[in-house]
């Protein structure tokens, strides 16, 4: 169509110009996209969580235990399926720096209640077998380059002393938006060694994992449970997975907000710059427009040039920065690995992305295209003499 | 060629085997072939010619914004062809007033502040430059505007400041090109009359293009070009 | 030399364009502060909140207080420790802590919120000089009764004066309000550690705390009391161990914020450059005229520079003014590494102002320097013909 050519050629009239402004849309979408997948990268774990999985903990903090006898007296209580029971053991590997999550499981149970980690049997029954085995998540046996059979050593921090592991087994996430960086080893070589070391400290429980048989009795069920364990020496509190998580998430909302805030606003702002540009660039043009109009050309094929020239340019922009979100987030996601284990780029973002680029497009051209159709044409003419 | 006698006759430029072509893609155009000619001070020459004589080049050429491709041009005993483009600037900035046809007023100053500009280029102070800007001012008139921006002011009185911003150094020459080729008729026939009156009651050399017949009979001096050459002589 | 007064016109002239170019430099410059403030604000808090003259004692291995655990032999052994300074009462000044995490909900929320309570005793208020009582008194030791730091009384439920928390199947009374200053302790909540240890059912100190009669005499300490095989503790000045508590905080906010501010200012570059080229670009034939009237491309350069400049000038002035304001803001929120609350504020610098300046003045000059070659280097005849 001969419209779309003299579109695409008026767009690029100005070379310079218009690389520019396509440049600084292009970083605008880039800005944009990855603050966005910053923030659905802090929800991830509420996202990757199930409601019909609860978790029961120390009603006073996470920091308190809870005794080991509770497993039993939970697993009779009517609606749960399955127990697994856990601590976050919080050691380290070699560095501080090198932080990842690390938990001590009853892995039977603890398979049972997580389809979504996926491990070969062979490596599941190896695991089982080995008292001092332990599993990593792909992502973080990548990062360390850690094989099937390796020894590995973590410094404890709240169960002292230097703690031997040999690796069995390397887990995938079933989804893409399952944690892949954790570390599991067996509930009974802590308990083992805590015996002997500390023996108050042994039989403690952090935190226990719940399954129910139906997710609509999730919340009764965690009542129960709760109920259950009231007025004794350790008080539980239940909650679904859920808002376990997002738990997590509340108590930093602050900086989360903050993020939010800042990202539109700027963008907002490096946008109406855009705008401004294209804007510019079509009034300048105004005194060719009235010539097309003198040639016969009506108030709508101006109209449709001049919108087509800002979108166009937009569109391109958007275009590009879309491109280079993924590898920009691939970078940021490993650069910040310790604090966003998940880093995936949203398709909800795609769709924004294109909403702001369509709508910098828009309003560069409302007003020119406006300007243009009501102008007389000799108005017009006499701005190119 | 003839002189008029009332005119000082010390050639003030001297125009040797200039030739000047341009490059366009591949191919060059001639736009001057080995032009030669005097100018006396105190002459008031026209340049006349049709569209790509170049009447315009040559008139760049001898207000140092264009270099020629060979050949010299000497202004008040100066060759300015070998001069770098520092000098030159520095030249142009003491000995050349320019009158353009779109006065070429810069807009955001006003009009004290346009003329001025090329004061600024000297070691004058303050209430130096002042004295010469009101005298520049009030002798084109306009002293009752110098407060006034180029867009507060009609085609004819931004000329006139423009004239007023040309001789304020006291140049050598004054060159001038289309200066009434935005001009209405009375207008146009304003700045021919102070242009006529700075030629004749300060001796300025002025130097003009133009199409215009009617600004041209204001001239001594008619010399009209086509295709790089001089044609035809007669004042 | 071309007047100022025409640059400042120029942008004048063009107010909308000029005013959204300064308004996306004031943006950067706003993020980048905001960042530099806050890393700032949470290092004056945490380092603020130790002393260089108190030695901390946790168990070897353990990153924070949370996860020590002292038994009560260690803390004896180390409370008798040559370098313990004593106090014009002749007491030693010493304190055997406990610190755990208890979740409390924010006010006007029923989301929780992890706090710390603190196990302390008499000497813990003589190491904190910079504590003190705003309202109420201090709790009676052998009771029920608390105090809470002004952050917790004010933003979360039964922290404030006269109300009740309930932990450990006990109540326990706020009855009164400490002011810390700008540190940690803001944070926290003050009780009897021996009235706290058996709630919690713990058996072990998580610290120790004690003052140094002399602070160059730390090094000795250190060595001997990682040599003597009772001890399984490690020491450190307590100013060290509060920044240590943030690091991770602070590289999270550094990388995120530092990424952040390049990506923008990037962007902000972009739109200087093509305001900067648009001005060339309208201005072509009054280019023409002043070289033609002798101005030296030098002066063209500068003149199209100084512009560039001026816009990044008022967008960082601006960026500033309005990043002062975030001062007038705390930050609530949960310390990754403690897993506990903190809270802090933007703190602006003269060190920060100035970063800020210079990086809005070098984001003018990035953008207008290309620009400004070009105007610079227009041949005179073709300039004039652009007219």
């Amino acid at each position: 169509m001969y419209i779309l050519k003299l579109i695409f050629r008026n767009a690029f009239r100005h070379k310079l110009r218009t690389w520019l402004t396509v440049l600084g849309i292009t970083i605008a979408i880039l800005a944009f996209g990855l603050l966005r997948t910053v923030i659905s990268a802090w929800y991830a774990g509420v996202e990757a969580s199930s409601a019909s999985r609860l978790v029961t903990r120390n009603a006073i903090s996470i920091i308190f235990t809870l005794p080991l006898s509770y497993e039993e007296r939970i697993r009779h209580i009517d609606g749960v399926k399955i127990v697994s029971a856990g601590n976050w053991f919080g050691g380290i590997y070699i560095d501080e720096k090198n932080f990842f999550a690390n938990f001590a499981i009853e892995p039977r149970t603890f398979f049972d209640l997580y389809p979504e980690i996926i491990l070969p049997p062979d490596q599941m029954a190896a695991f089982i077998r080995d008292r001092k085995g332990f599993i990593a998540g792909r992502k973080l046996a990548e990062r360390f380059r850690w094989k099937v059979g390796d020894s590995v050593t973590l410094r404890g921090t709240i169960f002292p002393g230097q703690w031997d592991f040999v690796m069995r087994g390397i887990y995938r996430g079933r989804d893409k938006n399952v944690d892949e960086t954790t570390f599991y080893f067996q509930w009974d070589y802590l308990n083992e060694k805590m015996k002997k070391t500390a023996p108050q400290r042994a039989d403690q429980i952090g935190f226990f994992m719940i399954g129910v048989t139906r997710p609509d009795i999730a919340s009764e069920v965690a009542q129960r449970i709760d109920n259950t364990f009231r007025n004794s020496i350790a008080e539980t509190l239940t909650e679904t997975e859920k808002a376990f998580q997002m738990s997590w998430i509340a108590m930093s909302q602050a900086i989360v907000t903050a993020i939010q805030l800042v990202s539109f606003v700027v963008i907002f702002i490096i946008m109406a710059v855009m705008a401004n540009t294209m804007a510019m660039t079509a009034r300048e043009r105004i005194g060719e427009y009235a010539v097309l109009k003198t040639l016969g050309f009506g108030g709508g094929y101006i109209a449709a040039l001049i919108f087509g020239e800002s979108m166009i340019i937009s569109l391109i922009g958007c275009a590009c920065g879309m491109a280079f979100t993924f590898p920009a987030a691939n970078a940021f996601g490993d650069a910040l690995s310790n604090f966003f284990p998940v880093f995936n780029v949203e398709r909800e973002t795609i769709y924004m992305d294109i909403a702001a680029a369509l709508l910098v497009g828009a309003v560069a051209g409302i007003f020119p295209t406006w300007r243009s159709v009501r102008i007389k044409i000799a108005d017009g003419l006499r701005r190119i003499g | 060629m003839s002189l008029a006698q009332t005119v000082d006759t010390r050639p003030i430029v001297e125009i040797r085997n200039v030739s000047k072509s341009y490059r366009r893609g591949s191919q060059t155009i001639p736009v001057l072939q080995d032009i030669s000619f005097d100018i006396s001070e105190g002459e008031f020459l026209a340049l006349m010619g049709p569209s790509g004589s170049g009447k315009s080049t040559l008139l760049n050429l001898l207000a140092g914004i264009d270099s020629v491709d060979s050949g010299s041009i000497v202004i008040g005993g100066l060759d300015i062809t070998n001069l770098s483009e520092m000098d030159l600037a520095r030249w142009r900035a003491v000995n050349v007033g320019f009158i353009f046809q779109f006065y070429n007023l810069i807009p955001v100053l006003t009009a004290f502040g346009n003329v001025e500009l090329p004061l600024l280029l000297t070691r004058l102070s303050g209430k130096e430059r002042r004295e010469h800007v009101n005298a520049a001012l009030s002798m084109v008139g306009l002293s009752d505007r110098m407060d006034h921006y180029p867009n507060q002011l009609s085609g004819g009185q931004q000329q006139r400041v423009a004239i007023a911003r040309a001789v304020v150094t006291d140049p050598t020459v004054l060159v001038a090109d289309e200066p009434t080729g935005d001009l209405d008729r009375v207008s146009a026939a304003e700045i021919l009359a102070l242009m006529g009156r700075l030629n004749r009651e300060l001796g300025k050399t002025i130097i003009m293009v133009t199409h215009d017949a009617r600004a041209a009979e204001k001239a001594h001096l008619i010399k009209q070009l086509d295709k790089g050459v001089f044609i035809d002589v007669h004042s | 030399m071309i007047p100022f007064s025409y640059n400042l016109r120029n942008l004048w002239t063009r107010r909308l364009t000029t005013a959204l170019t300064i308004g996306g430099m004031a943006l950067v410059v706003f993020v980048f502060a905001a960042v530099l403030m806050l890393a700032e604000g949470l290092k004056k808090t945490l380092v603020a909140t130790g002393s260089l003259d108190n030695a901390v004692f946790i168990r070897k291995g353990s990153d924070s207080e949370i996860q020590s655990g002292i038994d009560r032999l260690q803390a004896s052994t180390i409370e008798t420790q040559p370098e313990v300074a004593t106090g014009e009462n002749g007491m030693p000044m010493v304190a055997k802590e406990l610190v755990v995490v208890i979740v409390m909900p924010k006010r006007g929320t029923d989301k929780g919120s992890n706090v710390v309570i603190r196990g302390t005793s008499a000497g813990s208020l003589l190491l904190r000089p910079q504590i003190r009582i705003v309202e109420g008194r201090l709790p009676h030791p052998g009771s029920s009764e608390i105090m809470a730091g002004t952050n917790i009384a004010k933003r979360f439920t039964g922290g404030g004066i006269g109300e009740t928390l309930r932990f450990g199947m006990r109540d326990w009374n706020v009855v009164g309000i400490f002011d810390a200053g700008n540190t940690g302790f803001s944070s926290e909540i003050w009780g009897d550690v021996d009235q706290l240890m058996p709630a919690f059912r713990r058996q072990a100190y998580s610290s120790v705390i004690f003052r140094m009669r002399d602070q160059s005499g730390f090094n000795v300490l250190k060595a001997r009391i990682e040599s003597d095989p009772r001890l399984t503790v490690e020491v450190m000045r307590e100013t060290r161990y509060y920044e240590k508590q943030s690091e991770m905080m602070a590289k999270f906010l550094r990388i995120l914020g530092i990424s952040l501010t390049i990506i923008f200012s990037l962007g902000a570059v972009i739109g200087a450059m093509i305001t900067m080229y648009a001005a060339v670009a309208n201005r072509v034939s009054e280019i023409g005229t002043l070289r033609a009237l002798g101005f030296r491309r030098r002066s063209i350069l500068t003149a199209f520079l100084l512009e560039s400049l001026l816009l990044g000038f008022f967008g960082g002035a601006f960026g500033l003014f309005f990043s002062s304001f975030l001062q007038l803001f705390t930050i609530s929120t949960m310390n990754f590494q403690t897993f506990s609350e903190l809270a802090f504020s933007f703190t602006l610098s003269l060190t920060i102002a100035a970063q800020g300046m210079g990086f809005a003045l070098f984001m003018g000059f990035a953008g207008g320097l290309l620009p400004a070659i070009r105007a610079s280097r227009l041949p005179i005849v073709d300039a004039l013909r652009a007219a």
